[in-house]
Formats: structure tokens, C-alpha cells, sequence
């Protein structure tokens, strides 16, 4: 099995995109998508990427449901001071807080929804002293954000550890 | 497309709603580009138009060819991941090269590179 499919969840993912893509479930798309998929695997096996394990499948959907909220919350947040911006000066700034994730795919989701986020950019991370470097739009709510970004964290680390 | 017309007055009106609000954030964006003082928040700026703007627009897309062709249409949903995963890696890579090269000129207000371990680090 393992042979076969190294990454099952890959393939799986790229499955349903290849049905997505061509719009049909049809034996013969199914069939062309599976190909795809496979050889796709295989390919991805030579890029030795690093391997993790999902540990709480019922955690995912929390943490989805409130990435997407902060991201909406966050992109009112961020249009309003861009439209204030004349008005009242920006206070941006630079934030670091101490994070402990050690899985590589971990950091990388976490990177993505911080990137995601409108207000919040990623542009550091220490591994060695496990040091997050991040740039904020409104420094004033510091503690909040610390306290976002570590409910991520804590998550990611249930997830995938 | 000439179908456009077929559309029931509720679906339009959703459609049209979306449209606007995602071109509208879309527009404020590009904005930010113009308006935010530094580098650095102007990093923000482009993600409410990848988020938002992109979110929105794909979603009155899915409704209006749903409403069309009475049947659930989905690729839109691709797009939508595609935008957020990659979005991030261009943004990380002009973050970290602005950083590097503020270093490497002594920018005042930019936070040092962390001393290795070993080093305790003062506030």
C-alpha cells in the first residue's frame, strides 16, 4: 500500500482537484485523475518532503472555522485604517513572541494563515531559539495578537505532534 | 455570456452585491499601496485583495453559474486555495529581503537578527 500511495492524503487532494478541474465523475475522469494522482505521488516522493502526521482530524475544523474568522475580522480591521490612513498616523510595528513548533508543515500552516491575515505579516523564525519575528499593522493591540497567535500555535502543535 | 438575463432577481442582486463589496476591497487594497507609510505595512495592503477581494469575487461567480446552470459548481473553491497558499511565499520572500537589506544597512528601527544561542538576549 505504502508503494503504491506514499502520500495518501496527497493523492486523495489531488483527486478531487483533477475532478474538480474537469468538472465530471465519470469512470473515465475518475480513471485519469487516479493516474494523475499516483504518478504524482511518486514524483513527490523524490522531493523528500518532510513527513508529518495528523494526529486530531477533529481539531481541523476548529481551526479552520476560526482562521477564516480572524481573516474576516481582520480584513474589516485593516480596511478601515488604510481608509483612516490620511486622518490618523499608522502605528505599525515590529512584535516577537516565542513559539514552540517544531514540525516543519506545522510552521508552514501557520505562515500561510499569519500571511493570510491582512494586518499580520510573517518575516522570521529562529529555530534554534524558536523566535517569531513578526510585523503588525496596529502594534496598539499587541496582547491581542500574541494571544491569537498563540492559540494557533497551541493547535498546530495538537495537530500535528 | 448572454444568459446573464435568465438570472432571478434574488441571485442578481446577491451576485451584483458581492461583485461590488469584493471589488470594493479589492480597490481599498491597492489603496493601501498608495497610502501606508513604509515597506513594511505595505506588505499588508495586497492581502486583502488576495483574501477578501479574491474570496468574495470567486464566490459570486460560484453563485451565478450555480444559479445558471442549476447545479452545484465548485472549481471556484481552487482558485480561492491556490491564492492563499501562494500568496504567502511571494510576501515572506520580499519581507525577509527587505529585512536583510535593512540590516545590512543599519536601518534605524529594525529589529536586530537574534544573537545565536547561548546569548541571552536583552530587552
Amino acid at each position: 500500500m505504502r508503494t503504491w500511495f506514499p502520500y495518501p492524503l496527497l493523492s486523495v487532494a489531488l483527486l478531487l482537484m483533477w475532478l474538480l478541474l474537469s468538472q465530471s465523475v465519470t469512470p473515465g475522469s475518475i480513471l485519469l485523475g487516479l493516474i494523475v494522482s499516483t504518478v504524482l505521488a511518486w514524483v513527490t516522493l523524490k522531493l523528500k518532503p518532510a513527513r508529518s502526521r495528523l494526529n486530531r482530524w477533529s481539531r481541523i475544523a476548529g481551526f479552520i472555522l476560526r482562521a477564516t474568522g480572524d481573516v474576516i475580522r481582520s480584513n474589516i480591521a485593516v480596511t478601515l485604517i488604510i481608509l483612516r490612513a490620511r486622518r490618523r498616523a499608522v502605528a505599525a510595528g515590529f512584535m516577537t513572541l516565542g513559539i514552540d513548533l517544531e514540525d516543519e508543515n506545522a510552521l508552514a500552516l501557520l505562515a500561510c494563515v499569519l500571511t493570510a491575515t491582512p494586518g499580520t505579516a510573517w518575516l522570521e523564525y529562529d529555530r534554534r531559539q524558536k523566535i517569531l519575528l513578526i510585523h503588525v499593522l496596529d502594534i496598539e493591540n499587541e496582547e491581542l495578537w500574541r494571544k491569537t497567535i498563540r492559540r494557533y500555535a497551541a493547535d498546530l502543535k495538537e495537530i500535528f505532534e | 455570456m448572454s444568459h446573464l438575463t435568465d438570472l432571478p432577481p434574488w441571485a442578481a442582486a446577491l451576485v451584483c452585491g458581492l461583485l461590488l463589496i469584493g471589488a470594493a476591497t479589492t480597490f481599498i487594497g491597492s489603496l493601501g499601496l498608495l497610502r501606508l507609510p513604509d515597506f513594511y505595512a505595505r506588505l499588508h495592503a495586497p492581502t486583502i485583495a488576495t483574501s477578501g477581494g479574491t474570496i468574495l469575487i470567486c464566490l459570486a461567480s460560484i453563485l451565478c453559474f450555480a444559479v445558471l446552470q442549476s447545479r452545484w459548481v465548485f472549481h471556484e473553491v481552487l482558485i480561492i486555495f491556490f491564492m492563499t497558499v501562494t500568496t504567502p511565499v511571494t510576501l515572506m520572500l520580499l519581507g525577509q529581503a527587505t529585512l536583510y537589506r535593512d540590516r545590512f544597512e543599519n536601518r534605524p528601527g529594525v529589529p536586530r537578527k537574534s544573537r545565536p544561542s547561548g546569548s541571552k538576549i536583552e530587552e
